[in-house]
């Protein structure tokens, strides 16, 4: 049979072979779309509860890690300013309420907090870009924001203090209570900003991060109800 | 083999054009006519030295680099940013040290100005002022039971505006001058934009601590600490202006370095009176934190 010859020599003769005399023969069956095993990398099905849940979750576990600053990469690669928008508006909603007449002999207004926070974290960060650092802009803006919590702890701890004691013994405990805190944050934010400079320039960036903690320290320590 | 050759050729006509201007500005700067204008024999020998060290640094000013760049690239502005944490360290000391025959821009800057130093030694000026001057007057209050403390928040921003504007618009106006009196005598002694604004910067950093030490209250105390800032911070900038006005007629130089020297002390004098106030009770009547206004007010007084 011409099959047998064709067999024997392959590739030939492809061209003399008509379509129906060649058997086909098999299944077609279509898969089933099965929705329940995709669920994995869409959550658009997914209730909000758990949506918000885990972004707080992300969140809470930042705090974590300034809470004890160790070398890790949490905060720098995957970073979010959900955190650091908490902080501040939290920081600038306690610092209100200060000053009873409303003149501007008082403390600083929710806008000058904000400011003085995005701002001044802003600044450094292209301040330590300027000076060939290494991590991207919002990954600075990031650690920046979240070496807040101390600060912000030591706002609620002053905040309490103020209502319970006044004069002198509520000004030194207060005192003890920002300085603390705010050695806590430089320290936390140089363990996250420091290594991505080079070691000449150190001390360059690390200055202006201890004036930002200063100033808002200086903020939390002069709030007087 | 021909291209290599032309390169090399072309790099020697540029070398020679560069010789060929060099020698103009150290031999333009010490004419011997200009000796015998001079009236006192130490300044002669102040002014011989300056230019020796000037003829020392115009080598190293050939070397000098351009910032990368276009102003609206980023690599111009990280140009600026060149510098080292021992760079800044040894500037600062320079700004605080002036020495006789040191010209802070020709010594430390050694053209690379940086924005570093300026911009961070105005922004700790800013909250060292407002932070004093609060803390001076809660300590003038401290015996006044009727007092209440104020944190006086505005203050970090008004400070900011003079300081701020001080250290750009004083630069810009002198650098702008100098341009114009130097472009007519086609001297290369002109300093750049940023060399101006850059030592500027560099000589406001002695007001930090005399703020911080203006807390103490006593008057003689305050008064004594603005003559030594001002000393120190006036002769930082009269040691280096002073040689590239020199050349030019003595009115308009002694009339420069004047100019410099009050705007100086209106800045000084401004901030200590407007954030030093030991009364409380007179609120600041809406004064305008320009200095012709401040410089007014002084008068007044």
């Amino acid at each position: 049979m011409t099959s047998a010859e064709e067999a024997s020599r392959p590739f030939a003769g492809l061209s003399d072979v008509s379509i129906p005399d060649i058997p086909v023969e098999g299944d077609i069956s279509l898969p089933v779309a099965s929705s329940a095993r995709d669920d994995e990398f869409s959550t658009l099905d997914e209730p909000v509860k758990e949506t918000i849940l885990r972004d707080l979750r992300a969140v809470a576990n930042k705090f974590v890690h300034v809470l004890y600053p160790k070398r890790s990469s949490v905060l720098l690669r995957d970073w979010d300013l959900w955190g650091p928008l908490l902080l501040c508006v939290t920081l600038a909603l306690l610092l209100q309420g200060g000053a009873a007449d409303s003149n501007d002999q008082g403390g600083p207004q929710f806008a000058e907090v904000f400011v003085i926070i995005w701002f001044g974290s802003i600044i450094i960060t292209l301040n330590s870009k300027l000076l060939g650092g290494t991590l991207s802009f919002f990954q600075s803006l990031c650690v920046l924001g979240y070496c807040i919590m101390p600060l912000t702890v030591a706002m609620v701890v002053c905040r309490i203090v103020l209502y319970t004691a006044s004069g002198k013994v509520s000004f030194a405990v207060r005192l003890v209570v920002v300085t603390a805190s705010f050695g806590w944050s430089t320290f936390a934010s140089t363990a996250f900003l420091a290594d991505s400079q080079p070691s000449n320039r150190r001390g360059l960036v690390v200055y202006p991060v201890f004036l930002f903690y200063f100033v808002i320290g200086w903020m939390i320590l002069t709030f007087s109800p | 083999m021909a291209s290599p050759n032309d390169l090399q050729f072309q790099e020697f006509e540029e070398a020679a054009e560069l010789l060929s201007a060099d020698p103009g500005a150290p031999t333009l700067s010490i004419s011997p006519s200009n000796i015998p204008t001079l009236t006192a024999g130490e300044d002669v020998k102040l002014d011989l030295s300056e230019d020796e060290e000037a003829q020392e640094e115009s080598s190293e000013l050939l070397q000098g680099h351009k910032p990368g760049g276009g102003f609206w690239t980023f690599e111009y502005y990280q140009s600026l940013f060149n510098v080292d944490t021992v760079q800044v360290l040894d500037r600062v000391k320079g700004s605080v040290m002036p020495l006789p025959g040191r010209n802070f821009i020709k010594h430390y800057l050694r053209s690379n100005p940086d924005l570093y130093g300026p911009f961070w030694i105005c922004v700790t000026l800013v909250f060292s002022v407002a932070i004093s001057g609060n803390l001076s007057t809660f300590f003038s209050q401290m015996g006044n039971s009727s007092y209440h403390y104020r944190p006086q928040f505005h203050r970090v921003t008004i400070a900011a505006v003079v300081i701020f504007m001080y250290a750009w618009l004083v630069p810009i106006g002198l650098w702008a001058f100098l341009t114009w009196r130097q472009g007519t005598e086609r001297q290369m002694g002109a300093y750049s934009f940023l060399e101006t604004v850059c030592v500027y910067g560099y000589s406001l950093f002695i007001f930090i601590p005399t703020s911080i030490l203006w807390t103490i209250p006593f008057e003689w105390l305050q008064w004594t600490l603005i003559v030594v800032a001002m000393v120190i911070s006036g002769s930082v900038l009269v040691l280096t202006f002073w040689p590239v006005v020199r050349d030019d007629t003595r009115a308009m130089a002694v009339g420069t370095v004047v100019t410099i020297i009050l705007l100086h002390m209106l800045l000084a004098v401004g901030c200590k009176l407007y954030f030093f106030q030991t009364t409380v009770n007179t609120p600041p009547s809406a004064p305008t934190p320009t200095t012709p206004e401040l410089l007014t007010t002084v008068k007044l007084h």
